[in-house]
């Protein structure tokens, strides 16, 4: 039996743990050591989406259309990812300029309007305190559930208590203190409340922990795990619907319609707002909770059909209201433990919606609603009060105690009528409205003033009509022949198939027209009105955020005079004299000012000023307020479109800029390699020029040493005297093909070389290069043999083609032993011909394989250690081929012989042709 | 946020992938009689779903930075 006073107890220690936290999280704020500033806390906090909505109402759902709960939890999941851009923009925004809530975002888009940030406010406020209505009887119904222990009984067959027995009431007033304490301590210029949050994060712990233990209590206690419970469904007629979609054609209308709602409404909510945005601490912690927000959405969710099965099965038959089944199913297993701590889960869920949400429409109504009136009437002499901090404050308060009381009294008035049953949705869809002319608002620069409030009335006039006044009349405070018949009995007008659209579900129908209307007139009205110059300058701090938060940016659209004498006292009137004046030192020391007096009146000064106010009044009103004190000099529309032409010159100048300097970069490597490379080309000029005279001396070393043997000793017989002579020959004849191959060489090189470019036949060109060193052959016994395929006609120099052909064959018959092979073969290639000349000679290392291009670079004989030949004649011919547009190369393995090959393209000769001459001249050019 | 320009354009599109693996007609292929792991084969599909892109936001954000 659970004693009343233990409920008692147990909720007020628990609101006391709530409160005891929020003292800390405030404390360790005041201290300078937060606790709430990681993303884990953040991403808690986020989930004050789940109220007791999610916390009693899913199984509620489930249990009356199976899948039909998930797409208010898979939207948010699906939002989240692009958070990353969208998120991140209004975060930017917010912080650069102290924006405290979502009206106060609209109205300062839209040219800082009064009337937008009062609409949004109108809209939030009908939108959503039925919600918190909701909540209270859901806390309230809890508890009188609770009381009845360990009967089931139902709140509503309990009948309403006396007002003053009202649990409902005392939790509204609890809650209303709790926020009053801990969301309007002081006036903080960027409202925010760490301690709340701490407290928020904390009541996300419990109902997540809460529910998860009642559904593995009946998953895994009543039933034996996941398959028990869903085989018993499978087993009961009225059950196994729950498992799959309705087949009716609606079903994934009202799905796919659903999660776009809970997508706009996770960014929309108020209370979402006021935790996403204003008590956002870093903007990095938004990555965390990108996944991590999603992760508490699956895990609140996984028990949810479990429990609505069992409860079904268990309990339906009793006449027990399936959004009890959380706090029933374990009554009726007289689990007093259990059925508390749900009872906390609950009262979690609940407080922790009311608290923000109430936050965030008393910044609101403050802000947006009461204040601009204030403002207005002349006889409060409002400009003449020193302190106003201490009004603002009490505004806040009254409106949160308004607020929760209005909830109350909702929920006295509405009881169990359809019309706050159906709040969650109904809610959902009024904070929609605010999407277009948001989400328009950072992205489309053209979104005047007259189209977001034209947007915003059709779409909530349109809600009004096809969601709110229809959930009056299902309560019974409309006559029913409203929703049969249409306004006025016309049928086009029933408010739930307007226009004689059947067929989808109440949501999706009022949900489509309603968009319809608000951004068909957003953007009609837009395009079609002219906006005024602060709506210009703003849309341009707006959408382009992430370029424009450069102060002079901002500044640039403001032009008057100004004085700090003015300024501080207005600012310290709304913040206190004392942080004003802290605020504004610290100012005039980022801009390098010792004092108050030597800072400068100007522009910037004033944008400052009017930030600071924006986050304690709101924007708009800071705008009228810092109006009322400077003198301005009024910016023409046309000069405001000039400036931001010319910044966004100034941004396209700039990034030539960059580019101009990046082709610089790119030049300067290139001449450095340039550079590196002429550096190389002169070493190996030096190196070249030593080889050759290496090469030059060595015949010449052994001519005169042979002359001055002859000369010197008369007496040498015949036969030494000839075999002398023939080796002066032979040294000479040695030193003249050297001379000119290194002749031919330079020639080829400077491009001064003559071609004689004609059509030939490689097949002649092979035979008479093959007949010319046949004696050669014979002489070292080397055999050749010629298989010479058919092969198309290319163009080219006949003498050089010769030359490389004799060179290659000369080089295979002095690297091949007395009696090897030699092979020539031609054959027509994929793009031209190709000639192999293939040795049995010792072969070349796959290292050597290039070295013997280069000039001079011949591979020592691993026979004799000595070079033969001049080193020439493979880089001559290389360079010959290449002029022709082919290229040499060679094949060999050690121990197999060697394969030189070359190609020769089909076109080779008109390139070759056509390059020549001016090609000549350009490289005699150089070399000069 | 300094990671590197690849974050966003791979949370849009796992964004595009679960919008169109958990609406019509892909759950349509789904939403018949059937079971998984003793799971009614909508459920499982859903929260398969539902794990995976969890998974991949959670791989695209933690990913080591550099």
């Amino acid at each position: 039996m659970l004693q009343e006073w233990v409920i008692v107890a147990a909720s007020f220690a628990y609101l006391g743990v709530l409160f005891a936290i929020a003292y800390y999280g405030d404390r360790r704020a005041a201290a300078g050591r937060s606790i709430i500033a990681n993303p884990y806390i953040y991403a808690l906090s986020l989930a004050v989406y789940c109220t007791t909505w999610t916390f009693y109402g899913s199984v509620g759902r489930a249990a009356s259309s199976g899948v039909g709960f998930l797409p208010v939890y898979l939207g948010p999941t699906l939002m989240v990812p692009l958070w990353w851009y969208v998120m991140r923009k209004i975060l930017r925004i917010s912080k650069a300029y102290r924006i405290t809530s979502i009206a106060d975002f609209v109205a300062s888009r839209y040219g800082k309007s009064q009337v937008l940030g009062g609409l949004v406010t109108v809209i939030a406020v009908l939108g959503v305190i039925p919600y918190i209505s909701l909540q209270l009887k859901a806390i309230s119904g809890s508890f009188t559930i609770l009381r009845h222990y360990p009967e089931v009984v139902m709140p509503g067959k309990a009948l309403a208590q006396p007002f003053l027995q009202d649990s409902a009431l005392y939790i509204a007033m609890m809650l209303a203190a709790f926020t009053i304490l801990f969301g309007t301590r002081h006036l903080d210029a960027t409202e925010r409340h760490e301690g709340l949050v701490a407290a928020i994060a904390f009541e996300s712990v419990v109902k997540l922990l809460a529910f998860l233990v009642v559904g593995a209590f009946v998953t895994f206690g009543v039933y034996r795990g996941f398959g028990d419970v869903f085989r018993l469904a499978e087993r009961t007629p009225d059950l196994r619907a729950l498992l799959t979609v309705p087949s009716t054609s609606g079903s994934y209308v009202t799905w796919a319609f659903l999660t776009l709602l809970s997508m706009l409404s996770i960014m929309f909510l108020p209370r979402q707002f006021q935790i996403t945005v204003v008590e956002n601490v870093d903007e990095d912690h938004l990555g965390k909770a990108i996944w991590l927000f999603p992760l508490y959405l699956l895990l609140i969710n996984v028990f949810v059909l479990p429990v609505a099965i069992g409860g079904l099965s268990l309990l339906a038959g009793a006449g027990v209201d399936a959004d009890t089944f959380v706090l029933t199913l374990p009554i009726a297993q007289q689990k007093e433990a259990l059925t508390l701590f749900a009872f906390i889960g609950g009262l979690s869920a609940g407080t922790g919606m009311v608290i923000v949400e109430t936050i965030a429409l008393s910044t609101m109504v403050c802000n947006d609603l009461v204040m601009p009136v204030l403002l207005r009437m002349k006889s409060l002499r409002l400009n003449a009060w020193p302190d106003v901090s201490g009004l603002l404050l009490s505004i806040r308060r009254l409106a949160i105690g308004a607020i929760l009381l209005l909830g109350y009294a909702y929920f006295r008035i509405a009881g169990d009528a359809y019309a706050l049953v159906a709040i969650g949705l109904i809610s959902f869809a009024a904070v929609a409205q605010f999407a277009p002319a948001i989400l328009g608002g950072i992205y489309w620069r053209g979104g005047t003033r007259s189209g977001a409030i034209a947007g915003l009335s059709a779409g909530f006039v349109v809600w009004g009509y096809t969601l709110l006044l229809p959930s009056f009349a299902k309560s019974g405070w409309l006559p029913s022949r409203f929703l049969t018949d249409g306004l006025f009995g016309l049928a086009l007008l029933r408010p739930q198939e307007l226009f004689g659209l059947t067929g989808m579900d109440e949501i999706p129908h009022s949900l489509f027209w309603s968009m319809l209307a608000n951004i068909g007139l957003y953007v009609g009205v837009s395009v079609a009105s002219r906006p005024g110059v602060a709506e210009t300058s703003q849309a341009a701090l707006f959408v382009d955020v992430f370029e424009r938060t450069h102060a002079f940016d901002r500044s640039r659209f403001w032009r008057g005079s100004a004085s700090v004498q003015d300024l501080l006292p207005l600012t310290g009137r709304f913040l206190g004299p004392e942080r004003a004046r802290e605020a504004f030192l610290a100012y005039a020391r980022r801009r390098g000012c010792s004092s108050l007096d030597t800072l400068p009146a100007d522009a910037d000064l004033v944008h400052f000023a009017e930030t600071q106010l924006a986050g304690a009044i709101g924007g708009a009103s800071a705008r009228v307020l810092v109006a009322s004190v400077v003198q301005e000099e009024p910016v023409g529309i046309d000069e405001v479109m000039d400036i931001l032409d010319e910044a966004s010159q100034v941004r396209a100048y700039s990034r030539e800029l960059e580019q101009k300097s990046r082709e610089l970069e790119t030049a300067t490597a290139e001449l450095r390699a340039a550079n590196a490379q002429l550096q190389e080309l002169d070493r190996m000029k030096d190196e070249f020029m030593s080889s050759v005279t290496h090469e030059l001396r060595t015949p010449l070393t052994s001519i005169r040493a042979f002359s001055e043997i002859l000369r010197e000793d008369p007496r040498t017989n015949l036969a030494d005297r000839a075999r002398f002579l023939a080796i002066i020959v032979k040294e000479t004849e040695r030193l003249t093909r050297l001379i000119n191959q290194l002749l031919d060489m330079a020639k080829i090189e400077s491009g001064s070389a003559e071609w004689h470019t004609s059509e030939l036949d490689v097949q002649e060109a092979i035979q008479d290069s093959v007949d010319a060193t046949s004696q050669l052959f014979r002489d070292s016994g080397v055999e050749l043999t010629v298989s010479l395929e058919a092969a198309p006609r290319v163009r080219a120099d006949r003498d050089r083609l010769v030359q490389v052909i004799m060179n290659l064959l000369s080089n295979a018959v002095k690297f091949c032993p007395r009696g090897g092979r030699v092979e020539v073969r031609l054959a027509p290639a994929p793009d031209g011909v190709r000639v192999d000349v293939q040795d049995s000679g010792p072969g070349i290392s796959p290292a050597d394989h290039e070295i013997i291009f280069e000039k001079f670079r011949q591979v020592s004989d691993t026979l004799t250690g000595k070079p033969r030949g001049t080193g020439l004649g493979l880089p001559i011919s290389r360079r010959i081929v290449e002029h022709f547009g082919g290229r040499l190369w060679v094949e060999s393995e050690p121990g197999h012989g060697a394969t030189f090959s070359f190609v020769l393209p089909l076109d080779a000769g008109a390139r070759a042709a056509g390059e020549s001459p001016a090609h000549a001249v350009a490289r005699k050019g150089v070399g000069r | 946020m300094s990671r590197s320009g690849t974050t966003g354009p791979r949370l849009v599109a796992i964004f595009l992938m679960g919008g169109a693996l958990l609406n019509y007609p892909i759950l349509f292929l789904f939403a018949r009689p059937g079971e998984l792991a003793g799971i009614p084969l909508l459920y499982a599909y859903v929260f398969a779903v539902w794990i995976l892109l969890i998974g991949l936001m959670a791989a695209v954000i933690e990913r080591p930075r550099g």
